[in-house]
């Protein structure tokens, strides 16, 4: 007890050196820990990309590319899907409801995605977050459409514009536009730090309707198309779609259900589990987190030699110190304990400064985060590995601390009382 | 546990010798004895071996050989921790200069062996470390600075307040280690009184180490280094 107060009394003595040395302990950690919260959020974010979707059903394919076209609006279907096929999902008693997508178009490197309003009003994102309209409303007639936050940012547009579709993906001006038959928007989604944002949204039917009259994927010759006023909703008839969302009544059925689609006759489909999928995905990716994670514990190293090398020098300047403790009937082992509790001390007051630090800019910068980055940083207790790398960090500290005394150790054992000036 | 009495031995050297490396001896005394109660003054020139012979008398030092017998024990059959601990709880140590921690203030830099040392706490027979503290800076006329911070005080009054260090929970020696080779003369005489003084009340047998030899004549006896240590 009386060397723990030896130890803080003499780091409270050299205050501005202290200062330092727990203020860079507390950067490398509140860094240590930060990668940790942002790691986790990321993955957290990540895999609620989607929520509430039990299963996302394509043409018999790869998972991954299921994943990326039906969710992340990247690459592209190698099939299509019967409308005949979807339906008799939908109605399936074990469903309690399906969104439809039809993909395949763009406008100006952004996606179009067909679907209905079940969209609107079942799709659920970060657990239970719906979609929403920073104004206007969703597409009620074939030729309206609503667009994502990004695709409204990017390219300037207001409700009532009107915008042509190109067949195909591709950025810029398409080869084949669907000039004949523009789109007029009716609705803004407010941000969702998703996928969502990056997509404009249009009836099933309005998706159809652009490629009326077509033939063998190439339009339809000038004059034998029908005119845009003269295509009503009610007329156009789905013959197919890319992909479907589906919610299952219960969660015992989603594995049934995946099954069953699955093994579909005769048409080819498959069936993935968004949350399993996903953790592959992230898994592909997740390397940059780990290099991330290597740099941070190189940090932290530098931050502890830091303490080693102000601990160190200052032993010279103590051997005094020493001596008179030895005078006064302190041992060589008391040394050494006086000084491993100084460098112990000074990592403790550094980690739990570093961990305030981290939780307290999270806390100040979690909706700003999110909003921008769709990152949702999680103010929680540190979970086992936050724990391990605060633990890590004292024991690193206590350790660290037995090369100084270890110095001072054999000082002590050759100065005895002499004087060393 | 009082281990010494006014009339035996307070410490004894038989045939002592010592090495801070091989083949190369700085003391060799066959005989020292020093009687309990005794102010016994010690000199030589520099680098005579003076702060050598203290650190065997101490303990921190251990003879290569022979017997270095203090109360009553053998300091060269001890452990390592038993004679540090044994030197916390019976030996009081004043330095020539930077005395004290510099961290601390007077009175936790005079209370620190008996925070150290339990055998030495439990001889100030109950009296509360701050109190034990107070009445012996009094004695030393130091008993205004108790709070003060040891970086502010002059040389003279760091030395009583290692000399206040020294003496609380009254060791049954006290070794000063040329503690007024940076005082001035007037200073000289009146730390030295008051050593004096206090250790006769406490019959604490004093060894002051020193090359000054007009200090001589206030002593009991007086003992040349370099006569007895047949190393030199």
């Amino acid at each position: 007890m009386l060397l723990l107060s030896l130890a803080y009394q003499s780091l409270r003595h050299r205050k501005l050196t202290s200062a330092l040395t727990v203020f860079s302990i507390a950067l490398s950690v509140a860094l240590l820990v930060g990668v940790e919260l942002v790691r986790m959020g990321a993955r957290e974010s990540f895999s609620h990309t989607i929520s509430q979707t039990d299963l996302i059903v394509g043409a018999r394919g790869g998972s991954l590319q299921l994943l990326l076209y039906a969710v992340f609006r990247m690459g592209s279907a190698t099939n299509n899907i019967t409308y005949e096929s979807y339906r008799q999902f939908a109605e399936h008693p074990a469903v309690e409801w399906t969104i439809p997508y039809s993909l395949g178009d763009s406008h100006r490197g952004f996606r179009v995605v067909g679907t209905t309003g079940d969209f609107y009003t079942r799709y659920r994102f970060r657990r239970d977050r719906r979609i929403e309209f920073t104004a206007g409303h969703a597409p009620e007639n074939v030729f309206q459409v609503a667009i994502g936050s990004d695709v409204a940012a990017a390219l300037g547009y207001r409700l009532g514009d009107a915008v042509t579709l190109t067949h195909g993906v591709s950025s810029g001006r398409g080869i084949l536009d669907h000039e004949d038959r523009p789109f007029k928007i009716c609705g803004i989604l407010q941000r969702t730090a998703t996928p969502v944002d990056r997509s404009l949204y249009v009836p099933l039917e309005g998706m159809e309707a652009m490629h009326l009259d077509w033939g063998d994927g190439a339009p339809p010759l000038p004059g034998e198309a029908t005119p845009a006023s003269k295509i009503h909703k009610e007329d156009m008839k789905i013959k197919q779609i890319t992909a479907f969302l589906l919610r299952a009544k219960s969660r015992i059925d989603t594995l049934r259900l995946q099954r069953e689609i699955n093994t579909n006759e005769p048409e080819a489909l498959m069936a993935v589990i968004p949350g399993v999928a996903l953790g592959e995905l992230w898994r592909t990716i997740g390397y940059a987190e780990d290099a991330l994670a290597v740099v941070t514990v190189f940090v932290l190293v530098v931050g502890l030699l830091g303490m080693l090398v102000s601990l160190y020098t200052s032993l010279n300047e103590r051997r005094r110190e020493m001596a008179i403790l030895r005078a006064i009937g302190a041992g060589p082992r008391n040394i050494v304990f006086l000084l491993v509790a100084e460098s112990g001390l000074l990592a403790l007051a550094g980690t739990v400064l570093g961990v305030a630090l981290v939780y307290g800019l999270t806390w100040l910068s979690q909706p700003a985060v999110e909003h921008h980055f769709g990152l949702f940083l999680p103010v929680v207790a540190p979970t086992p590995t936050g724990w391990a790398y605060m633990s890590a960090v004292v024991v690193a500290g206590l350790l660290i601390g037995f090369v100084p005394a270890v110095k001072a150790y054999r000082n002590a054992l050759a100065d005895g009382l002499g004087i060393r000036l | 546990m009082r281990v010494t009495n006014t009339t035996g031995t307070a410490m004894q050297l038989d045939v002592v010798r010592f090495a801070y490396r091989k083949g190369r001896e700085v003391l060799r005394i066959p005989n020292l004895t020093i009687s309990a109660g005794e102010r016994l003054f010690i000199f030589g020139p520099s680098g005579s071996g003076k702060t050598t012979l203290l650190g065997l008398l101490a303990g921190v030092l251990r003879a290569g050989s022979g017997a270095v017998t203090v109360l009553g024990r053998d300091l060269t059959a001890m452990k390592p921790a038993e004679r540090d601990a044994f030197r916390g709880a019976h030996i009081g140590y004043i330095f020539q200069l930077f005395n004290l921690i510099p961290y601390l203030d007077v009175l936790d830099n005079i209370v620190l062996p008996c925070r150290l040392s339990a055998e030495r706490r439990r001889r100030l027979n109950g009296a509360s470390l701050e109190a034990a503290a107070r009445r012996v800076a009094e004695h030393l006329g130091i008993g205004a600075l108790m709070r003060e911070n040891v970086a502010r005080l002059s040389v003279g009054q760091q030395q009583r307040v290692a000399a206040a260090r020294s003496l609380i929970g009254t060791p049954e020696i006290v070794i000063a280690d040329e503690p007024t080779s940076s005082l001035d003369h007037d200073h000289r005489e009146k730390f030295i009184e008051l050593l004096f003084s206090e250790c006769r009340e406490a019959g604490s047998t004093l060894i002051f180490v020193s090359h000054d030899r007009t200090l001589m004549p206030l002593f009991d006896r007086c003992v040349s280094l370099p006569d007895i240590n047949e190393a030199a």
